[in-house]
């Protein structure tokens, strides 16, 4: 097992526990029986393209949403028959949903100000929590300015340390980099992931980003048409996708048809050992256009026709046909062999080719 | 700023005037609006600031010092103002519904909203009057409790609430189905309770456009005639409204008189509508730069 972090599974308890969960919107079914768990302090992806019930999901753990059937627990408590307000859940919406006739330091405060009289805690306290708030998402000096007066990146910051100013039990982040340009997503990114390791607090995170997903999480769960379809850590999840869907989505992918027989597996001319447990049968052989190594004409591999080179950037585009089929394979500029060039022969080899029984 | 900032580009400074526009055609377009703005409104009112001092500045002012001309001018204001307040929150109430809830028969009554604005004031007054007359049945129900309807302040103050509502309604509707639903679920996820969240996050929004329903409710009961003649009963320091005063004083051929009461609420009117902008204006530049 290949885990980001040292990972004492029987040590660390459950902190979130969702089971059966069901929800329809009229005849349109948006979850269907997903169940999953998330561990004290994890951060937790959901991932998966529109439509997939992703949002749904974390609107269901919000309180926004009322599931048809299932069961949401946190730290053993039952999260569904609390309401909103006492869930103590901090949401970050993708269009940050900041109040805008408040100055960034009352956006900050206003989870705290709105608390009952003998819950509230004092003005020079709330001040103090906001300061040090402002210095967390690193915009100290903005207290006084309204959120039309800040760029898109600095507004999901004042929508994270609001959502952070209630001391929440769990953070709940829907897109919050959606809005957002790309250098500002990547910077963003990181500094989320340091935040989440300072704050310690469990999050769940929405996104159809799958690097984003891959580069942030502990363990990413898959979702499609309402169901979860896999949940693993990234390296698992990466290396070993459950079903072509998760390959696909996760990735480019190259993808021949081939037979599995007796522990061999045949793509057109080539036979080499099937990956371990597969099935005896037709398959679908998936693998990355970026993991194959390349062999002169007369070696092993599925012999291919290099129809054109094409540097881009770091990377070299390779076109080339195999079995008939147009391949868009890469390379990394300096590891690419010396002899692939348009209009040669070579021999194509898969280094991790993984195989589905022909739907 | 960013006039500063293009300034050493364009070599001298350019008035702002002469920026670029994305839309062509500045010149025409601001000339037909300030013709069209001084044939249709300007020259008419500049007509009714000269008129009075025809007979000179002493019987203006005696004019306007009359005791029924002010009961009739505070009669007026103060119905108006009474009535574009009430409006605002149940306005704002008619609008909430129509625009948060899905129910049958939604349309039909956000079509009734516009009535009063189709309605030729006159057809409204008489109706009013049949229904809260003296003889009308909610008339003789609020007579049992000791309310005079028609014929009183109260009915004049009932005509101008009818004739106000859809100017609320109309500039609220478009503002709260605009709103960020997502908004007040962030307030929910932060623990505020639904007052909280309607005081704290829902009104702040429309209170803009409260404001500005409510000038227009106001400016129009102000200036509202044909309802409410039906229904006041029109009795001199009473129920007569600053506009019947007017038609009187005109119908006495004192045209410098009738032109004194209408400046006055001009004056009035217009100082009224400049506050409310200034207030908006304010409220703009706090939520959005």
């Amino acid at each position: 097992m290949n885990f980001r972090q040292a990972d004492d599974t029987s040590a660390s308890v459950n902190a979130l526990e969702i089971k059966g969960i069901s929800k329809a919107y009229g005849r349109f079914p948006a979850l269907k029986n997903v169940s999953l768990q998330a561990k004290d302090k994890e951060f937790l992806a959901l991932l998966g393209p529109s439509g997939s019930g992703k949002t749904t999901l974390l609107r269901v753990l919000a309180g926004l949403e009322q599931p048809d059937a299932g069961e949401v627990r946190f730290a053993g408590e039952d999260f569904l028959a609390l309401p909103v307000r006492r869930r103590k859940v901090g949401m970050v919406f993708q269009h940050y949903a900041l109040f805008r006739h408040m100055t960034v330091a009352q956006n900050i405060a206003f989870g705290l100000t709105v608390r009952k009289r003998s819950e509230k805690p004092a003005k020079s306290e709330i001040a103090d929590r906001v300061a040090h708030l402002l210095q967390l998402v690193q915009l100290e000096g903005l207290d006084k300015r309204f959120p039309s007066q800040l760029s898109g990146g600095q507004r999901q910051r004042v929508a994270l340390a609001r959502a952070l100013a209630i001391e929440p039990k769990m953070l709940l982040l829907d897109e919050p980099f959606g809005a957002l340009d790309a250098q500002v997503r990547r910077e963003l990114r990181r500094w989320l992931r340091e935040l989440h390791d300072r704050a310690g607090v469990t999050t769940v995170f929405v996104t159809h980003d799958q690097e984003e997903a891959l580069d942030l999480a502990d363990r990413v769960a898959i979702l499609k048409d309402g169901e979860l379809i896999q949940l693993g850590t990234p390296n698992q999840v990466y290396e070993h996708p459950a079903t072509p869907f998760v390959f696909d989505f996760l990735g480019q992918a190259c993808r021949m048809p081939g037979v599995v027989e007796k522990g061999r597996l045949l793509i057109a001319d080539w036979e080499s050992e099937a990956p371990a447990g597969a099935a005896d049968g037709a398959v679908d052989v998936f693998f990355r256009p970026d993991e194959v190594a390349f062999a002169p004409a007369d070696g092993a591999g599925l012999s291919a026709l290099v129809r054109g080179v094409t540097q881009r950037g770091p990377d070299v585009r390779i076109d080339c046909v195999i079995e008939g089929q147009t391949v868009e394979l890469q390379a990394h500029g300096p590891t690419l062999p010396p002899g692939v060039t348009t209009g040669l022969s070579v021999r194509i080899k898969p280094l991790r080719p993984q195989v589905y029984a022909t739907a | 700023m960013t006039a500063a900032a293009l300034a050493p580009l364009a070599g001298k400074p350019r008035s702002r005037w002469k920026q670029p526009s994305i839309l062509p055609g500045f010149p025409l377009a601001m000339g037909w609006t300030l013709t069209y703005l001084g044939l249709v409104v300007v020259l008419p009112l500049i007509a009714l600031v000269v008129r009075p001092w025809e007979l000179g500045l002493s019987v203006t002012w005696s004019t306007l010092t009359e005791p029924r001309v002010l009961a009739a001018l505070r009669l007026s204001f103060g119905s108006a103002f009474l009535a574009a307040l009430t409006n605002v929150p149940i306005g704002l109430l008619v609008a909430w519904t129509l625009t948060r809830y899905e129910f049958p028969g939604r349309r039909l009554i956000d079509a009734f909203v516009d009535l009063p604005f189709a309605l030729p004031t006159a057809v409204a007054g008489i109706a009013l009057t049949a229904i809260y007359g003296p003889n009308g049945p909610l008339g003789e129900l609020f007579a049992k409790i000791g309310i005079k309807t028609a014929y009183s302040p109260v009915g004049i103050y009932i005509a101008l609430l009818f004739i106000g509502l859809p100017f609320v309604v109309r500039t609220i509707q478009p503002v709260l189905q605009d709103l960020d639903r997502e908004v007040e679920e962030a307030a929910h996820t932060l623990g505020a309770t639904n007052l909280q969240r309607f005081w704290l996050v829902v009104l702040p929004a429309v209170l803009p456009a409260l404001l500005s329903g409510f000038s227009l409710a106001f400016a129009r009961a102000v200036g509202e005639y044909g309802s409410v003649i039906f229904i006041a009963g029109n009795m001199p320091m009473k129920s007569e409204i600053a506009p019947l005063l007017i038609v009187i004083k005109l119908e006495q051929y004192d045209y410098a008189g009738a032109a004194s009461v209408g400046l006055a609420m001009l004056a009035i009117s217009f100082g009224g509508l400049l506050a409310m902008n200034g207030v908006q204006l304010f409220l703009a530049r706090r939520g959005r730069v």
